[in-house]
């Protein structure tokens, strides 16, 4: 279980030129490891985590996810890909307004991506991992933000990710709900091995982390 | 269908109004279906039920279509039918429409007369010669029965008897000898009296229709051909058509547009779950799975709504459905509205699922 990162530069376009997002990032994670990514608003924070998620394709420089080179990888794989080995918990928790949370956590069993079997217990043991168990049958729009942000985490989760990659999980919560959320984070990480990536503004979350990223304007 | 259960449960509203449409659309025509048939039938039931496989008109005048209205054909033309080789039979048979009655009451009746002994009529044998087979229909509108007597276009005639459903130009028929039916009709313009309107053939395939055609000079076609050449069937059939087809269309756009919306609403959802992994063919039947429960859902009972409703109306109005002439329209329905609705879910192909992290757009 790891994420690498070698020698990533990733460009947009813009304009008539082309904006540097990552200039040759190197980023190594080890399972276990959790990685806090800092830095000012435009600084590419976002953009390392699509290109670790393979949701976009770097300029060069290659991408590792537990062990497996996603270089010249087609769409149908990288998908495949990112359902059997990368979790992604969203900035916006994202979570689909008809389910209930432990519907959220079945979905891609649901629709026959993984295995259905013991789908529903597998969802359960995730809620109750982030102490959400009570609350297994409310759509989303009867939980907080705390606990729409707590579905989000564990339903990345629920595929058993080598990588967890986080964005920003605390930006629409108070300082107590986000430390809590990201000590959760800290532990989850701990207990799964995953190699986790995560984003964020807030420095005080930084003492949480294995080890700290910091991006430059 | 994980997904699409869950939504359709969820925004219940919204499917219900969209089921709603579609299954008055089905009523609609599952209703216009019945209409189409019923009034089909009171229009060509009589020739389409001929034990005859062509018909032989009179060749029409340059650049006229062929009519039953303005057909008549002669002694001669009937013998060189009836002596062609692999004509099997052909018979004349006399097509004319005027008034009965019988006491108080009168019905417009389409008189169709035939040779004594005809194979056309069920029991052929039993009539001609100032007696009558009266269909129900018309028995029924001059309320006679049996051994009754009533007036053709003034002449007394007996009712032989009562049977069959035949309609004929919208009338109900009455099976005359072919004197009788000669009497009635208008005069023909022609210096020898008409053998009868139009000959009813049962060719082989021996037969060489083309040249007898020549020779007789008569234009021959299949039985079901020669139903177009019944005053108003064509036109009538064809604007009730045109209208079932014009709700197919309106069915599958209302479908089109209801999903297109309803796609771009959920592109949201769509990103998140490709993020997830989820691949774009799963995604798609998903979608079109729903599609495919809302169309079948709205479609059956609204079709099930135009049977109860045909079952009601009974024999009082031209409607005929049957469990045939609703599956076709239905399955057409269900069809199309699959179709709009698949060119609009297709918009989930184009997603990209970057846009599901939120900061990067
Ligand atoms: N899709 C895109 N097209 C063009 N430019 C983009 C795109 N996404 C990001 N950028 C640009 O790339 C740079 C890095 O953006 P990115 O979103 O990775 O920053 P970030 O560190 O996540 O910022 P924030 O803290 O505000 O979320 C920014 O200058 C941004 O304007
Ligand atoms: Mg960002």
């Amino acid at each position: 279980m790891s994420l690498e990162l070698n020698d990533v530069t990733l460009t947009y376009p813009d304009g008539d030129t082309r904006l540097t997002a990552l200039d040759r990032v190197d980023l190594s994670v080890p399972g276990g490891c959790l990685t806090a990514v800092v830095g000012p608003s435009g600084s590419g924070k976002s953009s390392l985590l699509a290109v670790a998620a393979t949701l976009i394709t770097p300029d060069t420089g290659t991408v590792t996810v537990d062990g497996v080179r996603t270089t010249g990888m087609g769409r149908g794989a990288l998908t495949e890909l990112r359902g059997r080995r990368i979790g992604i918990a969203f900035q916006h928790p994202h979570l689909l307004p008809s389910l209930t949370a432990v519907e959220q956590l079945q979905v891609m069993a649901g629709l026959g991506g993984r295995a259905a079997r013991g789908a529903r217990g597998r969802a359960m043991e995730l809620l109750d991992a982030v102490g959400l168990a009570d609350l297994a049958g409310r759509r989303p729009h009867r939980l907080s933000g705390g606990q729409r942000q707590r579905v989000n985490l564990a339903r990345a989760l629920t595929n058993d990710p080598a990588v967890l990659l986080v964005d920003e999980p605390t930006s629409a919560l108070d300082h107590e709900r986000g430390a809590a959320v990201v000590e959760l984070i800290a532990r989850l990480t701990r207990e799964r091995g995953t190699a986790t990536v995560l984003v964020t503004h807030d420095r005080a979350h930084l003492p949480a982390a294995d080890r700290v990223v910091e991006f430059a304007g | 269908m994980f997904v699409a259960w869950r939504d359709l449960r969820f925004a219940k509203g919204r499917f219900a109004l969209t089921g709603t449409v579609i299954l008055l659309v089905a009523l609609l025509v599952g209703l216009l279906s019945g209409l189409t048939e019923g009034l089909a039938q009171r229009n060509v039931s009589a020739i389409a039920g001929l034990p005859a496989d062509r018909i032989a008109f009179r060749s029409p005048d340059a650049g006229q279509d062929l009519s039953f209205a303005d057909s008549a054909v002669t002694e001669r033309q009937w013998r060189l039918w009836s002596e062609a080789p692999g004509v099997e039979s052909a018979e004349p048979l006399g097509i004319a429409t005027t008034r009965a009655s019988a006491g108080e009451r009168g019905a417009g009746v389409s008189v169709l007369g035939v040779a004594p002994g005809s194979r056309l009529v069920p029991a052929g044998d039993a009539f001609g010669g100032g007696s009558a087979v009266l269909s129900r229909a018309a028995a029924e509108e001059l309320g006679v029965s049996a051994g009754d007597p009533f007036t053709l276009a003034g002449r007394e005639l007996r009712v032989a008897d009562v049977r069959g459903d035949a309609f004929h130009n919208h009338t109900p028929v009455v099976w005359t000898g072919l004197d009788d039916w000669r009497a009635v009709a208008p005069p023909s313009g022609e210096a020898t009296e008409p053998a009868g309107t139009v000959l009813a053939l049962t060719t082989t395939a021996g037969a060489d229709i083309a040249a007898t055609d020549r020779r007789a000079g008569t234009t021959t076609v299949r039985t079901g051909d020669s139903l177009t050449a019944i005053g108003s069937y064509a036109a009538e059939n064809g604007s009730l058509r045109l209208m079932r087809g014009f709700l197919f269309a309106i069915s599958a756009l209302v479908v089109g547009a209801f999903f297109t919306v309803w796609t771009v609403q959920r592109a949201g959802d769509v990103a998140v779950l490709k993020a997830l992994g989820a691949s774009t063919a799963r995604l798609l039947a998903d979608a079109v799975g729903q599609a495919l429960v809302l169309l079948a859902g709205g479609t059956l009972l609204g079709t099930a709504l135009a049977a109860a409703v045909g079952a009601l109306l009974g024999s009082t109005v031209p409607f005929v459905l049957t469990p045939a002439i609703l599956v076709g329209p239905a399955a057409v329905l269900i069809a199309l509205g699959t179709l709009g609705a698949a060119l609009a879910i297709r918009r989930i192909t184009a997603v990209d699922p970057l846009t599901a992290l939120g900061s990067v757009r």
